[in-house]
Order: structure tokens, then C-alpha cells, then sequence
């Protein structure tokens, strides 16, 4: 198995932390992974994508150029990745936000309501794991459970009362592809 | 212990910290800030001192003191950040001081860019700063390797009294990957009777200690210079290290370092279901640069064609054609934009080669 | 036979470079005293500079370091954090060194409040590379690089250092002194012992300037030097302590 993924969005969707946590729950599945963010000059809101391998051997390029999976929170990340993805791959698209259908036809395309799921929880913040619930249903690389496991290393124990918010997140957005 | 998730920057840190380094300076500069600001936050934990400098020539030369002093210290910074250092990074070396420098790379010359480069390899190998001297240059390509390295460096950096650097590129300091971090793994320390401690003929036997690069004298210079050298000799025999992947019967010989030695690895992987045999020599010091095995693993009879991938025009490829003198055409591919190349391109080259 | 005078044993027995009528010799003197007065031998190191006093490292007669021009207060720093308070750093730099190549190392130490005592010989003029114009260089004064004497409208007016880091919340003594007569060599003294006790106080960065002469580049003899010193230097660079916390 080797799931090359790239996640894109604006700052504060909680682009960056959606690679880490599934980066994290292939960890505690003894899997290979990387993490890596692109970066550029510091700007509060501006774009913010990354890099996510998770594969059985060991990873050679942690940069994703040809992906198995483009997952686009926002527009403009849609028109920039839609191309990136391989042919037979997955583009996962906020539709709440995005106001166009992919154009590719070679490749598996969902539409996942992240903003309007989240805000159905109660929570507008969850729509990345939304989207991550979707990405999971159909990619199956990772157990749902060790993103919730990741999450709690990641928030700590304090906040371990977030847990079933973002549970029924992932549920939620897994459902929304089924 | 179990594996953590930490990016490249904050994992050299904490490598660092484990090693025994207690003592840090540096200067902001993008790629590499998660380094200072980790050890900001980490050194008055563990005792130590992380002070930020008014510039990178502040911060080498505070490293010059405090490694006179006798302290396991260090530095880090990224590609024009340690042009500045390059004055004390000579001084240091000539004062025979141990000490640790590591360079995120990033695209150059000048302000160049911040993404990941590979330009620095001339600067880093071939002097940098001025006169007749090396730097133990070690180059990983992963963050866990970039870990254990860290306490080799150290470790050789006091053994030989002499700067050491780490030569990454931003890729691998921003990047996470699961990683194991020894804890309390500082070696021994190393006993330093010249480092200017404070000193009274009443009270100690040891000589006045003077740490210092003037030699004013041309015996006395030559005489410094000798003993480098020749410490140099002893590392290149002790010191140097290579990877040897999928060598053995390839067609095809990729020489890479760092980063992009492990995209090779990928491009290997697909060339191979394609039923073309190529393999992998990466220096992991490149300097002392492995000459000899970068020799043999090229001019390995099954070997056709060679190929050096670098992100720059061009700079590790002088020494492995050096390192092969003619025997064999060695071939570039080379990015010099702070572009990466991808395993695609560089299997398509490979392809192209086996054609020609 | 009674001692009545006695070498301090924190100069070594070599002997100096100088050239005759160089005020260096003596405030080494001064600066040895001072550090054997207050016991401060063992707890001391010193950073020599890049200039005249380029070799002394080989004068006092405790651990030393030999800097890049103008990062003694940066190596100085690196050192003293190492050692910590009980240790007493020292850098000794001339003008070109502290006022122009290091006038970024010397502010900083001086904003971060380092616990260490500098002394900076001014002798307005580039001594060792040949007598070239320094930042502290006087107005109208002839050198090797402003040969029509220094134009002010060309390359500014001379730089008073005492002044500008005794406007930095982070030092905390600081002096000018001259060494144009013994009552004034006397008070040179005290201020370097001063310096020092403010350092081994912990109260934050020390400065003592020193106004010395250069013979040899000035052009003029030893006495003539003094002269100058006291008649074109001095009311430029008025006397006495700038800072005091």
C-alpha cells in the first residue's frame, strides 16, 4: 500500500492538522509515514497545503507531486491540485465552499458538505474531520479509532471532552459518502 | 520507547539536547525557526542557555566563546544565514574549537528562495569561509537519520577538535516522520584542558589556556595547518560514511544525497517494475566524501550509465566525477530553481539514458 | 633588600610590541592591577581584539581569547554564559574594532545587560594596519585614509561610544577616562576597578573608554602626543562617568 495524499485549504480550516492526524494514526499502525507542509512567507489566512505518505515500505519522496488522493477545502486549491491527482485517484471537495464540479473524468470524484456537517454537530470547526471521516470511508488506509487516538495525543488530555464531537464527525463524513 | 511523530527541526533539537549540547545561539531565519524556538523553550529545562544573537555573526562568534570555554554548543541556521557565519566558522576551525552548525538549506544565491535546496554543497565542502580547512559535513535523509547524526556530530566534533556541520535542506527540517529519540544518551564528556576556564599559576598545573587562530609566524602557521591536515587524513580513513542501495548488477548507478537520494530510492522502485536494474550510492558524509565507494558502486562492471541528481546546477557531480576520473560519463540532473525533482523525471532520465 | 616594587603576576614577563609613547602598555598594567587587586586572577578571561592589542593574549597572564575583529563582546558573551557569574570576562578593544567592525556586537551586549567589563582603548585612529581613518577619527584630523583631514560633510563626525551605550537600560557603569597625566592615569584605575566590581555585582554591562595616544600614526612624539590628547581629544570626548547604576 502506498496512499500518496495531498490536503489543501486557507489557513485556519485546519488544513496542516488533517495531514497530521491521519500521518499520526498510520504511526500507531506501524506504518511508514511523512508530513510535510509547503510554507511561505508568514501570513495569517493565506494557503496552507501538505504532503501525506502512509505506506507499507519505507517512503522515498516525501513530496507529493502525483497523489493518490487530493483532498481541497477551499477554491482555489481545487484549481490548483485537481491536476495532481493520478489517474484512478480520488479528489475529495468541500463542496459547502466550492462552488464548481471537478472537470477530470479519469479519476473518483466526492462531494463531501464539511461546513454544513459540522455546523449540524454544533461545531464549524470540525469540518476538517469531516472531510477526514470521507477520506477514511473510502481509502480504508487508516482506523477511525487512531484518528480519534492521534487527536487526543495531539490536544491532550484536557481536552479529552472533545472526543465524541469529533467521533460523530468522522461518522458523519464517512456516511456522506457511503 | 515508542515512536514519536516530529518534524525534522525540533527532532534535531531534542537530539541535540540528548547529546549533551547545552548551550545554543542562533538568529531567525525561515526554513529553520523551529529550532531556535524549541530550544527557547527547552534549554532552561535541562539547565542550558538559548540565547537569540543580534545576527548569525553574533551567534557563531557567542559559539566561539562558549566552545572555548569547553561547553557542547551549537548553532543553526539556513543557507544566506550561514554565509554570515562562514568568518567564525573559519576562526573556529583554526582555533581548533568543537562545535556544531546546522544548515537547513534553502535556494540561493542571495535572498534566493525558502523552499528547499541543495546549493550550499561547494560552500559547505569546499571551505566556505577563508583559508585551509574542512568542516565534517554529514548529510541525512531522513529525520530519524538527521537524529542520530546529531549525536555523532557532537561526538566528533569533540574528538577532533573541530567544527561539524549538519547539512540538511528545508524539506527535511520541515517534514515529520515517526521517529525514536535515545533518551539521556550524552556520551562521556570529553576532557578539555585548554578550554579558558579561569586559571592561576598558584592554583592549577595545567598551562595558561589561549584560544586562538593567530599564527604570525609561517612555521608556527604551517605548523597548525600540518596538524589539520593531518586530522583531516585520520577522518577521511575513520570517518566516512555511504549507503550502497540496490548496487549490486544495476544497469543504472544514481548517486544523491539527502533529500533526494530518497526520491531516487522511489524512482528505483519504478524503474524496477519496468525491469530496469538501477541502484543507489549515497554519501552520507560529504566530506569526507566517499570517493572510493562512489568509485567502485559507478565503476561496477554491470554498471552502463551513472546519473547524480541534485537540487543545485550541479556541485556534489565534480566530486564523483572526480571520484571516477574519466572512467565513466557521469550525467546531471539537476535543479537549481528550489525545485525538486520527482522520481517520474528521474526514471523518465534513466529511460532516456538506457536508449541513447 | 626590601621589595618596593614588584610586576603584578597578572601580566606575564613577555614583552610587548608597542611602539614607544602607545598608551596600551599601560593600561594593561592598569587592567592586571586592577583584576590581581580584587583577587580576580583565577575567575578571570580575557578576549583580545583585532588591532594593536591584537596579541594580548600573550600579555595577561590569564585564559584568553583571541576574537575576529570586532566579536569580542559576542565571544565575550558566549563565555561568560558558559561560566557564569562567578567568572569575570574582560574583552579589550580598540576603536576600529568596538566603534566600527563590532558596533552591532558591542550595542547588543550592552542591550542584553552581559555581565562583562569591556575596555575600549580610543586612540582615534587605525594603529596596526597602518594609521587609517576610525569612526573616532577627529574632525580635520590628517590619516592614511583621509588624507585632507576628516570631512565631516563626507564621512560624518566622530562617534562617541560612553555616550550612546550609556543610553541602554542594560548598562550599568560606564567611564571615559584619559591617560594624558598620572592624576588621570590614577583615576583610569579606579574606573577599571569599578568596572569590574560592577561586573562580579551582577549589575550588567561595564565600559570603561579609555582616550589614549598613537604616536606613530599621529605623526607626532610621545609628548607631543600627550598634547594632543589633552588639547584636541579631550573636548571632544569630555571626562567621567557616563552611567552609573
Amino acid at each position: 500500500m502506498l496512499e500518496q495524499n495531498l490536503f489543501a485549504g486557507f489557513g485556519g480550516q485546519g488544513v496542516l492538522l488533517m495531514g497530521q492526524l491521519l500521518a499520526f494514526a498510520g504511526m500507531l499502525e506501524s506504518k511508514y509515514v511523512s508530513w510535510l507542509p509547503a510554507y511561505g512567507p508568514e501570513m495569517r489566512g493565506g494557503t496552507a497545503n501538505c504532503s501525506v505518505n502512509i505506506s507499507d515500505e519505507p517512503i522515498g519522496s516525501p513530496v507529493v507531486s502525483k497523489a493518490t488522493s487530493v483532498i481541497v477545502m477551499n477554491r482555489p486549491s481545487l484549481d490548483k491540485f485537481e491536476s495532481a491527482v493520478q489517474p484512478g485517484g480520488m479528489l475529495f471537495i468541500n463542496s459547502s465552499i466550492i462552488d464548481r464540479k471537478a472537470e477530470r473524468d479519469d479519476i473518483q470524484v466526492f462531494y463531501v458538505p464539511c461546513n454544513e456537517i459540522a455546523e449540524q454537530l454544533g461545531n464549524a470547526r470540525v469540518a476538517n474531520v469531516v472531510m477526514l471521516g470521507a477520506y477514511i470511508e473510502k481509502t480504508k488506509c487508516v482506523d477511525m479509532e487512531n484518528i480519534l487516538n492521534a487527536l487526543l495525543e495531539k490536544l491532550g488530555k484536557t481536552k479529552a471532552h472533545l472526543i465524541p464531537l469529533n467521533r460523530e464527525a468522522l461518522v458523519k463524513g464517512a456516511e456522506s459518502v457511503r | 520507547m515508542a515512536k514519536q511523530l516530529m518534524k525534522g527541526c525540533e527532532a534535531i533539537a531534542e537530539a541535540a539536547i540528548q547529546a549533551g549540547c547545552r548551550f545554543f545561539f542562533g538568529y531567525p531565519i525561515t526554513p529553520q525557526n523551529d529550532i531556535p524556538e524549541y530550544m527557547s523553550a527547552r534549554m532552561p529545562k535541562v539547565g542550558g542557555c538559548f540565547l537569540q544573537a543580534e545576527s548569525e555573526v553574533a551567534a557563531i562568534n557567542m559559539v566561539y566563546g562558549a566552545a572555548g570555554a569547553g561547553a557542547r554548543v551549537m548553532t543553526s541556521s539556513s543557507s544566506p544565514g550561514i554565509s554570515l557565519k562562514q568568518e567564525g566558522i573559519s576562526y573556529i576551525a583554526g582555533a581548533e574549537l568543537p562545535c556544531v552548525i546546522v544548515n537547513m538549506m534553502r535556494g540561493g544565491p542571495g535572498l534566493g528562495s525558502i523552499q528547499a535546496s541543495q546549493g550550499d554543497y561547494f560552500q559547505s565542502t569546499k571551505g566556505g569561509g577563508h583559508g585551509d580547512y574542512h568542516l565534517v559535513v554529514y548529510a541525512p535523509a531522513s529525520v530519524q537519520e538527521a537524529i542520530d547524526l546529531m549525536q555523532t556530530a557532537f561526538d566528533v566534533a569533540d574528538k577532533y577538535r573541530m567544527p561539524v556541520l549538519i547539512l540538511a535542506d528545508g524539506i527535511i527540517g520541515q517534514m515529520m516522520e515517526p521517529v525514536e529519540i535515545k533518551q539521556g544518551n550524552a556520551s562521556e564528556p570529553v576532557k578539555k584542558d585548554w578550554a579558558t576556564v579561569g586559571w592561576s599559576e598558584k592554583d592549577f598545573t595545567r598551562p595558561r589556556a589561549v584560544v586562538n587562530s593567530l599564527y604570525i609566524e609561517v612555521e608556527e602557521l604551517e605548523e597548525l595547518t600540518g596538524r589539520l591536515q593531518a586530522r583531516y587524513a585520520k577522518i577521511a580513513e575513520e570517518e566516512t560514511r555511504v549507503e550502497l542501495y540496490n548496487t549490486e548488477d544495476a544497469e543504472f548507478m544514481l548517486c544523491a544525497y539527502g533529500t533526494v537520494a530518497r526520491i531516487c530510492k522511489t524512482a528505483i522502485a519504478q524503474l524496477k517494475k519496468q525491469g530496469i536494474k538501477a541502484g543507489l550510492v549515497r554519501p552520507i558524509t560529504l566530506w569526507p566524501f566517499p570517493y572510493k565507494a562512489v568509485h567502485d558502486a559507478i565503476a561496477a562492471p554491470s554498471v552502463k550509465k551513472a546519473l547524480c541528481v541534485e537540487m543545485s546546477a550541479g556541485q556534489m557531480v565534480e566530486d564523483v566525477r572526480l571520484a571516477i576520473n574519466g572512467e565513466k560519463e557521469i550525467e546531471l540532473l539537476g535543479h537549481s530553481g528550489s525545485r525538486v525533482p520527482t522520481a517520474e523525471e528521474i526514471a523518465q532520465r534513466i529511460i532516456q539514458m538506457r536508449g541513447a | 633588600m626590601a621589595i618596593v616594587f614588584k610586576k603584578t603576576s597578572v601580566l606575564t614577563d613577555t614583552i610587548m610590541h608597542y611602539c614607544p609613547g602607545c598608551g596600551h602598555g599601560i593600561v594593561h598594567r592598569l587592567v592586571a592591577e586592577a583584576l590581581e587587586e580584587l583577587n580576580l586572577q583565577d575567575k578571570a578571561v580575557g578576549v583580545a581584539p583585532v588591532g594593536c592589542a591584537v596579541f594580548a593574549y600573550r600579555y595577561f597572564n590569564v585564559d584568553m581569547q583571541e576574537a575576529a575583529h570586532g566579536r569580542a563582546p559576542a565571544v565575550a558573551t558566549g563565555i561568560k554564559r558558559v561560566l557564569g557569574p562567578e567568572s569575570c570576562v574582560f574583552t579589550y578593544q580598540g576603536d576600529g574594532d568596538l566603534a566600527s567592525i563590532g558596533a552591532a556586537e558591542i550595542v547588543h551586549a550592552a542591550h542584553r545587560g552581559e555581565k562583562i567589563t569591556v575596555i575600549f582603548i580610543n586612540n582615534a585612529i587605525y594603529g596596526m594596519t597602518g594609521g587609517q581613518m576610525a569612526p573616532t577619527t577627529l574632525v580635520g584630523q590628517r590619516t592614511t585614509t583621509s588624507p585632507y583631514g576628516r570631512d565631516m560633510e563626507h564621512c560624518g563626525s566622530p562617534i562617541r561610544m560612553s555616550e550612546m551605550l550609556a543610553t541602554i537600560d542594560g548598562s550599568a557603569f560606564i567611564e571615559r577616562v584619559a591617560l594624558n597625566s598620572t592624576a588621570n592615569i590614577q583615576r583610569a584605575k579606579k574606573a577599571i576597578r569599578k568596572a569590574f566590581e560592577t561586573q562580579m555585582a551582577g549589575k550588567g554591562f561595564s565600559m570603561v573608554e579609555v582616550l589614549s595616544t598613537c604616536p606613530t600614526n599621529w605623526g607626532k612624539s610621545a609628548v607631543e602626543s600627550m598634547d594632543w590628547l589633552e588639547s584636541s581629544m579631550i573636548p571632544y570626548y569630555p571626562l567621567g562617568v557616563k552611567k552609573e547604576v
